[in-house]
């Protein structure tokens, strides 16, 4: 059965070419929030598409949805808090800044920080002047003497 | 009959990979020599049997053998000739065959082509490709048997997935392959080392042509599949972050780390551990990415048939061999001291920032693809996708952009500050100014424009300042001789990333996108292009029907450019409807129709229109880099002084 | 020596994480609107269409909404276990035509049997996006106070009726 139900989500993977609606906007302005938004938005049914790229009708729904409410005057955040009251986080691309997402957002500058403090550390630390052994210098300094007045 | 052949092949395969694993890698920690000396002909023979398993489904597929059950889901006897033998590697089984013919293919080299690497490090180097090849032929044998039969067999198969259908795609998945597969040749030379305790830096010497070739068809493979999703998929992205993608473009970041370590550990016999590290790490997420795409545990455009099943095997295999890996890495490091010292105002010292800065670029990668899974365990769900990945992975890479150039200029081992300032102050000023006016000829300011332009003349000016100091106080033809094959390498390398980075910065910043409703003799107009609209027509090819509009295009002063004519085919087997994007592929820029959907009875149809200026730079830069790679490994010094390290070497350790 | 291990350290929590994650569905979508008031509507009914109901006239009682479609052969699968659930006459039983012909979806009861106290249409699938609807079919316990207890994602098993959606109706209705 998961073999089956495996084939065909492969096979569907033939949706995986846009739709293309002729929205007709007010202004470039919202026309520019919009194609930001339908590519922020994720389809709920696809293998990992957002909606822009999808031809599912669930997204071909939330694309009508989303050019209503730009063309009403709501402004891109509210559409995205309307899709993630109803869908949940799941459905926005750009992970929300909240406490769940701290380590996902900061982590990585964090780390970078950490190990840049680390490693200038340690090679600024560890740049000692070498220690001379000053009785193998002196042994050194005639053996080559000698070698000098053999030739 | 054949197909039978192909799976006994297989098992034979998999039991002389397991003598290939077992027998060199005792024979070298025992002294036996026979042991040791039985690990090419071994790896060589499990190559054959693999070679003749391949074979034998190839030939399965262009014989049309439906009742062989892989043959009859990914192919028809309609299916173009050529498409019938990529066919091989388009489902899951198939493509597992070909990563593990892939890996005796670079074991076999190693086989062949190290004659300068002792023959107990190569017996042990190969032994654990050997142990590799074990777990890929068993997980294959046991789980993913691609010459399962079908009984009754089908009248006809169910065809190739149309998007695989493309000559792009095809070849997409071997380049694929032998790259972050032949990232396991540097993994081995890495535990052969840790096992050997070999205190000196040779292995890294021997390490690096595989690790540059590996890493050059890794570099083309991502830009085949990116160029492909472009032109094919029909919304205009050419990356999307999808767990896939990040599967392979960790292992060519960590990749370019490890090259830079390899060069480090080569030139200066420090940061020995670290480059081990590196090369686990590389073939670590190879294997990760491997796992990602088949357990089902992501959702991806790209996943194969998942079954967690599946996923279970190839998480234990990973957990294996990474972890026994991770295991010897903890127990031998410490054994890989060096004397040396590195200061960070030095090229040692920049390319471990360079490292540093990868590193945590590809965490950051790693974290935002697995981050969904660990909020999933904890109840919640979310998504994170390209607007989390584009801002980390920018700003956490920039400062490569000018760290590259600075690199290339700094000296090894300690450089002093007045006279680093000294060489870089004018280029420094020269960029910043020639980056303000061609941002300025630009159709308006953008700062990160500006910045990603600055980003890309630094490191071809500083590469040129490099190239030049080479001819400096020497005769022309003296200096010419003696720049190594690697030196051109570096400089492709670099040049290819700042061909990339402007590729990438025109334009995601400068292109335009439009969706509108046109009827036959609309038109419209957009940078300084006007396209027309002269309706659609029905016609049927090969395996499918199609309808294609036909578009002109001119230009401001009214001059005919070129037609386009964007497509929707439907496959008459799967009956899936395609749309074929029409592109005016250009060296400045991209034209780009296609085909949505009819609108009302007057021949109406809504039609997107892009204009993407310079992205085939993009795709550039990669082949760039990639050529890059090539010089790299063919420089002629690994030759030479491996001879002489090879004895010494060998007479220092014989078990 | 630490900081030799701390590799391993790392990748085994990382394996952990991938083992623990095979057992997990990438797919399903948790609904948000747990506990929270069930979204408003007035729909018109299917056998009735000039007659509307909103959630706020179930106030009171415990009842079931479960979202199906002529067009979704799963709903075939899951229908004789919604039929089962009917018989119980444990809960009311609302069905919702999510993006269905009206005589399509009349023909589809008549021909299976209708287990439900009405169906209500929506055609073009807005109240659906208002519940978070993604695929069809869908189930929703809605508690006596007017808010969501539950959500089923896909059709109903006989397993996930007896060990999932049983439970909590009997829990709500106390």
């Amino acid at each position: 059965m998961t073999r089956f139900i495996a084939i065909f989500l492969v096979l569907f993977m033939g949706t995986a070419q846009a739709v293309i609606e002729a929205y007709e906007f007010e202004s470039a302005q919202t026309e520019a929030e919009y194609n930001q938004l339908i590519k922020e938005l994720r389809c709920l049914v696809c293998q990992n598409q957002n909606l822009s790229g999808s031809n599912a009708e669930l997204a071909q729904d939330l694309r009508r949805q989303t050019y209503t409410m730009l063309s009403r005057g709501d402004s891109p955040a509210q559409v995205v808090e309307y899709m993630v009251a109803r869908y949940g986080d799941f459905v926005i691309y750009r992970p929300q800044f909240k406490s769940s997402t701290y380590l996902l957002w900061l982590g990585p500058f964090l780390l970078l920080i950490i190990v840049l403090y680390l490693v200038i550390r340690k090679l600024r630390g560890s740049a000692r002047p070498l220690e001379v052994n000053q009785g193998a210098m002196a042994e050194a300094r005639n053996l080559l003497l000698r070698e000098d007045d053999e030739k | 009959m054949i197909p039978e052949i192909g799976h006994f092949a297989l098992i034979l395969a998999l039991c002389i990979a397991l003598f290939q694993a077992v027998i060199p890698l005792a024979g070298a920690s025992l002294g036996i020599q026979r042991w040791v000396a039985a690990a090419i002909p071994a790896t060589l023979v499990q190559l054959l049997f693999l070679s003749l398993a391949y074979a034998s489904l190839t030939w399965a597929f262009i014989n049309n053998d439906f009742s062989v059950l892989y043959v009859a889901r990914n192919s028809n006897s309609e299916l173009p000739l050529i498409y019938q033998v990529s066919g091989v590697w388009g489902g899951h089984e198939g493509s597992l065959l070909l990563w593990a013919l892939v890996l005796s293919l670079w074991s076999g080299a190693v086989a062949l082509f190290s004659p300068n690497v002792p023959r107990v490090m190569r017996a042990r180097v190969l032994g654990v490709l050997g142990l590799v090849s074990c777990g890929f032929l068993l997980f294959i044998i046991i789980t993913s048997n691609p010459f399962e039969r079908l009984i009754p067999a089908a009248a006809e198969g169910s065809d190739l997935n149309p998007l695989l259908q493309d000559i792009g795609m095809a070849i997409h998945p071997p380049m694929l392959y032998i790259g972050y597969v032949g990232f396991s040749v540097a993994f081995a030379f890495s535990i052969a080392a840790l096992i050997s305790g070999q205190v000196d830096s040779a292995w890294a010497r021997w390490a690096r042509p595989w690790t540059n070739i590996a890493w050059l068809f890794l570099t083309l493979g991502i830009a085949l599949g990116s160029w492909w999703a472009y032109y094919e998929l029909g919304w205009g992205g050419w990356w999307f972050w999808d767990p896939v993608e990040n599967a392979s473009f960790m292992p060519w970041l960590v990749g370019i780390a490890l090259m830079h370590s390899l060069a480090i550990t080569e030139k200066r016999g420090t940061f020995k551990a670290w480059t081990a590290l590196l090369a686990i790490f590389a073939f670590s997420l190879s294997l990760l990415g491997t796992f990602l795409v088949r357990s089902g545990v992501l959702t991806s455009v790209h996943a194969f048939a998942t079954d967690p099943a599946r996923g279970i095997f190839i998480l234990a295999f990973l957990a294996v061999v990474v972890g026994g890996s991770l295991v010897l890495y903890a127990w031998r490091a410490p054994l890989l001291r060096s004397a040396a010292q590195t200061r960070l105002l030095s090229r040692d010292g920049a390319l471990l920032l360079n490292n540093i800065f990868l590193a945590v670029a590809t965490t950051a990668i790693l974290l935002g693809t697995l981050y969904p899974i660990a909020i999933d365990a904890m109840g919640g769900k979310i998504s994170v996708g390209p607007p989390y990945f584009n801002l980390m992975f920018l700003v956490l890479t920039a400062p490569l952009g000018i760290l590259i150039g600075i690199g290339m200029l700094i000296r090894w081992k300690g450089d002093d500050i007045k006279r680093l300032r000294g060489k870089m102050q004018l280029p420094a000023i020269a960029v910043l100014v020639v980056a303000f006016l061609i941002s300025l000829a630009l159709p308006q300011w953008i700062w990160s424009a500006y910045l990603g332009i600055v980003m890309a003349l630094w490191i071809a000016v500083t590469a040129a300042i490099a190239l030049f100091e080479r001819f400096r106080n020497r005769k022309p033809m003296s200096a010419l001789r003696s720049i190594p094959s690697g030196f051109y390498g570096m400089l492709l390398g670099h040049i290819g990333i700042a061909v990339f980075i402007i590729g990438i910065t025109l334009t995601s910043l400068y292109n335009h996108e439009k969706d509108l409703r046109m009827a036959p003799g609309d038109s419209y107009s957009v940078a300084g292009y006007k396209f027309t609209f002269h309706g659609v027509q029905q016609f049927r090819v090969d395996n499918y029907v199609a309808t294609r509009g036909e578009f002109s295009v001119s230009n401001e002063s009214g001059d005919f450019q070129t037609s386009l004519y964007p497509e929707k085919r439907i496959y008459q087997v799967q009956k899936m409807p395609m749309t074929e994007a029409a592109i005016d592929a250009g060296f400045t820029r991209d034209l780009f129709i296609a085909l949505g959907e009819p609108l009302g009875n007057k021949g109406a149809w809504a039609i997107r229109i892009y204009y993407k200026p310079f992205i085939r730079w993009i795709w550039l830069g990669a082949i760039i880099m990639a050529l890059g790679g090539l010089f790299a490994a063919g420089d002629r010094r690994y030759k030479r002084h491996t001879t002489a390290v090879a004895v010494s070497a060998g007479m220092e350790k014989t078990g | 020596m630490i900081r030799f291990a701390a590799p391993l350290g790392f990748f085994l929590l990382l394996v952990a994480l991938l083992g623990y994650g095979l057992s997990l569905d990438p797919k399903k979508v948790p609904s948000p609107l747990i506990d929270k008031s069930a979204p408003d509507f007035s729909l018109p009914m299917l056998d009735a269409p000039s007659r509307k109901l909103a959630p706020g006239d179930l106030l009171g009682q415990v009842w079931v909404l479960n979202v199906w479609a002529s067009w979704c052969i799963s709903c075939r699968a899951e229908h004789a276990i919604i039929t089962q659930l009917a018989r119980e006459n444990l809960v009311t039983i609302i069905g919702l035509n999510y993006k269905d012909q009206p005589q399509d979806a009349v023909n589809w009861l008549q021909q299976f049997g209708n287990p439900y106290t009405t169906s209500l249409i929506d055609l073009d699938g807005r109240v659906g996006i208002d519940w978070g609807v993604y695929g069809v079919p869908e189930t929703f316990i809605i508690g006596a106070d007017g808010n969501i207890r539950y959500k089923h994602i896909g059709p109903v098993t006989q397993d996930s009726l007896d060990n999932k959606l049983l439970p909590v109706i009997r829990a709500l209705l106390g």
